[in-house]
């Protein structure tokens, strides 16, 4: 058959680069942001930008450069994160961004493997990935932005969304519980689990300080206000006031028992590292039972075969 | 090394086997799957050979998962590769686009069986041609190769990966259940006899450097993670550099980048076994299992003194369109056994623009065809 385009419009690269010129290196933070790609697309108010500067706050104090580092989200208003990063990041399908960072981790066992991602992404869609990469102690950092809600959707119910609450699907109230993440997290293996919210930036920065130590599967949820989302029709107010919300209704208890954790609407929530133990990751395991036998057992064979 | 990752000499192994083989010869150290009848033999073998040469076997929680994580890896400088059958491939789906949209190099197999759904776990079929081709939403080119013994089963694997280099974008080995259980000699060519294509990777200054850009309809080198180009990678309709761009005007190029690397370069990818087509009145098109069949069908048919010719596809996809176009008005009619209801029979029809008649002998599953049906179907042509 015939086919008719219409005419292609090429890359325009020196505009591209003008542009980058003109914007990057005025914000502080623009050697770990990719050049060109701010302004973002979160709303105001949204505690997206604060769970991102936690985390580049939290590389910098480990003095981690870029190059070591790469981020794996899934979809959402989370799920941008990744293209923020001025680092190799990969924006993946809704709910496997774990899969994809467990191949990267295991390819590249040299890099910090990061998956930042929506409580949707990571515990509806993603929620079986999520429990056995945890099992597996795959070593990567997972840091679950929690806001109670599919913001990028537009507010509907998330598996994470407390009892009552109201969302976009859930005009009368939830009529399910939501997840205790931490709990989940723990219970499926997690060597580190901790809790903070927007309102706790330092302890953020720590926590994901922390994890930059551990290896093996390590799991921050942040919580974070999505005034578009959840905020309005649950009557929170804006992303600043949701913000106060979450701090004022926050019981810091490191060393808690992560069941102690589940959230209810207006509830206390409680906050703190939960779980810092240590256990051998899958590579490890991997190397150590495997490998070794596997190329054990090479090795005899060549010693018969020399004989 | 203790271990060899290839086993150069003759072989008696299974068509799954000779995939895994072929995996490792090509260089294949990531191996992410999940086990499903009748491809599981091929994760098994992996399971045992991976870690013997460097490599790493994980079985995933699911197939969406495999997938994935062969795309990690990928991107993580690690040839990968995943198998499955029906069931398994169609969880794939979203993550082949996700493949086909980032230009991720990877290998899957599929050593299909009878469908749909849960269908002939055990039994034969060749009816996800056309899932491999259009499964996944959205315009992508496509490579599936179909090998119709366990020897291609390892040809086409290696070659595979390297055509999934070339292109940078997942392909297909579209084996069968019969080939795939089938036990018969292999040769594993010495190392310096294989071609085995390696990736190309980026050296430009970073500023130079577009991961995503097309030139002269071929994808760029691919940076691996950490080798600092800092490239984004994303499913969403991006430009050159990477970034999203949720305009027409971007997704114009990025889509068409993508379909035309593999349309414009189809006659270079295109391996066909063609015989007899000269004089043929009645032409034998067939891939896979049923492609033994037919073969055998030819011959009996030649040695009665017919004017048959014999058309196997090796690559499904990209289609041998313009061989058939070129056959089609010097032909009276295509002969296309194949155990589905009609899938490449569709293609050759729509190729042949009416100038000859097209018959599928369609199968169900579960059973292949006979040289004697076949022989009788020619037989009204003749
Ligand atoms: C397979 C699939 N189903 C549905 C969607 C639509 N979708 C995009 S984002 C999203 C929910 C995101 O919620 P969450 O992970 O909580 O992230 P947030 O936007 O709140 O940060 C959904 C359902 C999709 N992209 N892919
Ligand atoms: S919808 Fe919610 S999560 Fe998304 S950007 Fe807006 S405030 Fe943030």
């Amino acid at each position: 058959m015939k086919v008719r385009l219409r005419e292609l419009q090429p890359f325009d690269k020196e505009a591209a680069e003008a542009a980058i010129k003109h914007d990057h290196g005025l914000h502080p933070h623009d050697e770990y942001l990719k050049p060109g790609r701010i302004p973002h697309i979160w709303c105001p108010g949204c505690g997206l930008g604060v769970v991102l500067t936690t985390f580049i706050e939290a590389m910098r104090r480990k003095n981690i450069t870029p190059d070591q580092c790469a981020v794996v989200s899934g979809i959402g208003c989370t799920g941008r994160v990744a293209g923020y990063l001025n680092m190799d990041t990969y924006h993946t399908t809704h709910g496997r961004a774990i899969p994809f960072a467990t191949g990267l981790a295991l390819a590249k066992p040299d890099l910090h493997v990061t998956v930042f991602s929506g409580d949707g992404d990571l515990f509806a869609i993603g929620g079986n990935h999520m429990i056995h990469a945890a099992r597996r102690n795959v070593n990567l950092k997972v840091i679950c932005v929690n806001n109670f809600n599919y913001g990028m959707t537009g507010g509907q119910v998330a598996p994470t969304t407390p009892l009552g609450a109201k969302t976009s699907t859930t005009p009368r109230g939830n009529a399910e519980p939501g997840f205790n993440l931490p709990h989940l997290a723990h219970a499926a293996g997690a060597v580190y689990v901790a809790r903070w919210t927007t309102f706790h930036p330092r302890q953020l920065v720590h926590s994901i300080s922390q994890t930059f130590d551990k290896t093996g599967f390590t799991f921050v949820e942040a919580i974070a206000p999505c005034p578009t989302g959840y905020g309005r029709p649950n009557k929170l107010g804006a992303g600043l006031d949701e913000m106060k919300f979450y701090g004022e209704h926050s019981e810091i208890r490191n060393g808690a028992p992560p069941g102690d954790a589940e959230i209810e609407l207006r509830g206390k929530i409680v906050v703190g590292t939960f779980i810092d133990v240590d256990r051998p990751d899958f590579l490890t395991s991997y190397n150590s039972r495997i490998v070794s036998a596997a190329q054990a057992k090479g090795k005899q064979k060549e010693k018969v075969k020399i004989a | 090394m203790a271990h060899k990752d290839i086993l150069t000499g003759e072989h008696f192994i299974h068509g799954d086997a000779a995939c895994a083989e072929g995996g490792l010869a090509a260089g294949c150290r990531f191996f992410a799957g999940y086990p499903i009848t009748p491809a599981t033999e091929v994760a098994e073998r992996m399971a045992r050979r991976l870690p013997e040469v460097g490599g790493v076997y994980i079985q995933m929680e699911d197939e969406i998962a495999s997938m994935a994580a062969i795309l990690g890896a990928s991107w993580g400088g690690v040839k990968s590769m995943t198998s499955t059958s029906g069931p398994g491939f169609s969880l794939m789906m979203e993550n082949i686009g996700l493949g086909m949209m980032t230009e991720t190099p990877c290998v899957v197999v599929n050593i299909q069986r009878g469908g749909p759904s849960t269908g002939l776990p055990t039994l034969v079929g060749q009816a996800d041609i056309m899932q491999a081709r259009w499964g996944s939403h959205g315009d992508y080119g496509c490579i599936a190769l179909a090998p119709s013994s366990p020897q291609e089963c390892f040809d086409l694997t290696v070659h595979a990966f390297n055509l999934s280099e070339i292109y940078r974008q997942p392909v297909f080995v579209m084996a069968d259940e019969v080939v795939g259980h089938m036990t018969e000699k292999v040769v594993i060519p010495p190392r310096r006899e294989l071609t085995v294509v390696e990736r190309t990777y980026p050296n430009m200054p970073k500023n130079d450097y577009f991961p995503f850009e097309s030139t002269g309809s071929l994808p760029a080198p691919m940076a691996t993670a950490g080798q600092g180009y800092n490239v984004h990678v994303t499913g969403l309709t991006h430009d050159e550099r990477g970034y999203p761009v949720i305009t027409d005007i971007v997704q114009e190029r990025n889509v068409r980048h993508i379909v035309d690397k593999i349309r414009k370069n189809a006659e270079k990818i295109i391996r066909v076994e063609a015989i007899g087509l000269t004089d043929a009145e009645v032409v034998l098109t067939a891939y896979g299992c049923t492609a033994r069949v037919a073969r055998q069908a030819f011959e009996n048919l030649r040695d009665r003194g017919h004017k048959v010719g014999f058309l196997r596809l090796i690559t499904v996809w990209p289609f041998p369109s313009n061989l058939i176009r070129e056959l089609a008005p010097r032909v009276r009619a295509f002969v296309v056994p194949e155990i589905n209801y009609g899938q490449v029979a569709y293609e050759v029809e729509r190729t042949a623009q009416g100038k000859a008649e097209v018959m599928l002998m369609a199968l169900m599953g579960g059973s292949i065809h006979t040289p004697e049906e076949i022989e009788d179907a020619v037989g009204e042509y003749l």
